[in-house]
């Protein structure tokens, strides 16, 4: 179908746009938050002059994100005597695209029907609606989880395959790590599944979209607060960052797996790691935080429980769908980078003893007792 | 027979429970951290520094000592010409060779015949210690406590001539009467 085409594309280009803005601006977010937290300015430098004039427009600092891009451009591509090239020259695709990849499954609105928002168009659209997702696949959670085990691969090869010891150390640091956390994440998500009952992520985003107990908006961080602070925990070990950056303890192992990479392949491990800051604040937003769910917003508009009502009209539904998941996500990558800016790093055997021994049973108590009372709600 | 007693090197763990659940004093770090964030954050919101750091060199600050070796200036005779009689008594003592003077010949004044036509100083290499303050027999040459227009982005042009070194005007001064109102640094000749 043509019209699905369009669709579809638009959906693409939307979402690239918003992965890579999000990789660029965090580490904007990331330079300026840090620095406020600690009583600094932040990186204020790097401008751009007006051709022909003076005017050098500084806007807080924001074009430092450019100026990284172009100096990673422009260095010397550096590499190895490494036996292995190819693998060293994938690497950091095989990190970098699923990361990307992740981002198909989750839906980023709520049904948007091309012939309201284009009255123009209603003739070319007819009555087709679209989820506001690239994919709409029943497996949701699983390919999340199947491309985010994908960028271990990434990490092995890179570390293999540069020839170094300190990059083999970090690779190896990386694997065992990230297949540690993976599991405690899988489990906590096994608890929502069991409330939700499907691991289809538009399902999922439909069924918080109610209230709790009357006035709570019933997002999964209500249902699951436990399992919401694990997965959270999990995922930013997962993305090695700050309390978990022991593949790449620059103290310890120079970069770890990335030691040997230089200009822009190392610029897509960097670059990879920012977006899956996003990518994980689309996740957390989707299964705890109701992904574009407003308390007492539907489709038709706001429904407050006074009895009054804000009738939108539909462009105006989608517009704020699109915006609030957008909020959410930036308030999540936020919160990720307060964490990375304020513990220090684990030793190496604490990372896995806390995955192991604290953090696995911890879900694992999670998903029973949530199972047993899932049993109680349903069996009688 | 007693056992040797052993030295304990290390102090016992002390960490409870509480210390032990990780999440709790987590949390306890994360709140100190983001309410330094939201005050700071509400300061920069409010049109205020919310930061200890300062501008260099757009702003400087206000607490530099009073004795400061930070720029040079020639000090000027109350009709302001430099009180300078180009000895080269500094450029000699100078330990970075910084300071370059071509002197002049000026008959009508019989009192101090010599002067400088040129005076340079070249702040790539200034080291800042002072000696040439110390050498100079007429007070010629002083360090103010502010510290000069620097930094520049090529090497020649962090010359700073006598243009600039004769800026220094204090309306109140220990030691002498200084020109009014003028910025001094008037030539030689012109009289």
């Amino acid at each position: 179908m043509i019209q699905d085409l369009v669709v579809y594309v638009a959906y693409i280009v939307y979402a690239i746009a918003v992965l890579m803005t999000f990789g660029t601006l965090l580490t904007w977010v990331e330079r300026k938050q840090s620095a406020v937290m600690q009583d600094r300015i932040g990186a204020n430098r790097a401008y751009v002059r007006l051709p022909f004039t003076q005017i050098k427009l500084i806007w807080l600092g924001l074009f430092h994100g450019i100026a990284d891009g172009l100096k990673l451009m422009t260095k010397e591509d550096w590499r190895p005597k490494t036996y292995d090239w190819y693998a060293y020259a994938v690497a950091p695709w095989v990190c970098f695209v699923p990361v990307l990849l992740v981002f198909a499954v989750i839906p980023f609105g709520g049904l948007m029907i091309p012939a309201r928002l284009f009255p123009s168009l209603a003739g070319f659209f007819g009555d087709r609606s679209y989820p506001m997702q690239i994919a709409r696949l029943d497996a949701g959670i699983l390919i999340v989880f199947a491309f985010g085990g994908m960028t271990i691969i990434g990490a092995m090869l890179a570390g293999w395959s540069s020839y170094n010891k300190f990059s083999m150390l970090g690779a190896l640091r990386a694997g065992s790590q990230m297949i540690s956390y993976e599991l405690v994440m899988g489990l906590t998500v096994l608890g929502l599944i069991l409330i939700y009952g499907t691991v289809d992520l538009t399902t999922i985003v439909q069924q918080q979209s109610g209230t709790l107990l009357g006035f709570l908006p019933a997002w999964g961080v209500f249902h699951q607060p436990f399992a919401a602070t694990l997965f959270m925990a999990a995922a930013i070990a997962e993305n090695k960052r700050i309390p978990f950056d022991l593949p790449e303890a620059e103290s310890e192992l120079i970069s770890g797996f990335y030691t040997e990479y230089s200009a822009m392949k190392m610029g897509l491990f960097m670059f990879a790691e920012f977006i899956e800051i996003a990518i994980i604040g689309a996740l957390f937003t989707t299964l705890f935080l109701g992904g574009c769910n407003l308390p007492y917003m539907s489709d038709a508009g706001f429904a407050f429980p006074g009895g009054s009502v804000l009738p939108m009209s539909h462009g105006a539904v989608v517009v704020t769908q699109l915006v609030v998941f957008l909020a959410k996500v930036m308030l999540v990558c936020s919160f990720q980078i307060l964490i990375r800016w304020s513990l220090p790093r684990f030793r190496y055997d604490q990372v896995l003893k806390f995955a192991w021994k604290f953090m696995f049973p911890l879900a694992l108590a999670n998903l029973i007792v949530t199972a047993v009372l899932a049993w109680m709600a349903t069996s009688p | 027979m007693k056992p040797y007693p052993r030295k304990v090197y290390w102090n016992e763990p002390t960490m409870g429970w509480w210390e032990r659940a990780y999440l709790f004093e987590i949390l306890r770090g994360l709140w100190i951290t983001s309410a330094v964030f939201m005050r700071n954050m509400w300061k920069w919101c409010t049109f205020r520094k919310g930061a200890l750091t300062t501008y260099y060199p757009e702003e400087t600050r206000w607490d530099y000592a009073p004795a400061n070796r930070g720029k040079h200036v020639l000090t000027q005779r109350p009709d302001g010409r430099p009180q300078c009689v180009a000895c080269n008594m500094c450029a000699t003592v100078c330990p970075a060779k910084v300071i370059e003077i071509d002197a002049g010949f000026d008959p009508a004044d019989a009192a101090h015949p010599k002067f400088p036509v040129r005076f340079e100083i070249d702040y790539s290499r200034c080291v800042f210690c002072g000696l040439c303050v110390e050498a100079c027999p007429e007070d010629a040459i002083r360090m103010a406590k502010e510290v000069p227009g620097l930094p520049r982005y090529d090497r020649g042009q962090m010359w700073i001539g006598m243009e600039e070194l004769l800026t220094w005007n204090p309306q109140k001064d220990v030691a002498k009467p200084y020109p009014t109102g003028g910025t001094g640094g008037a030539k030689r000749g012109s009289h």
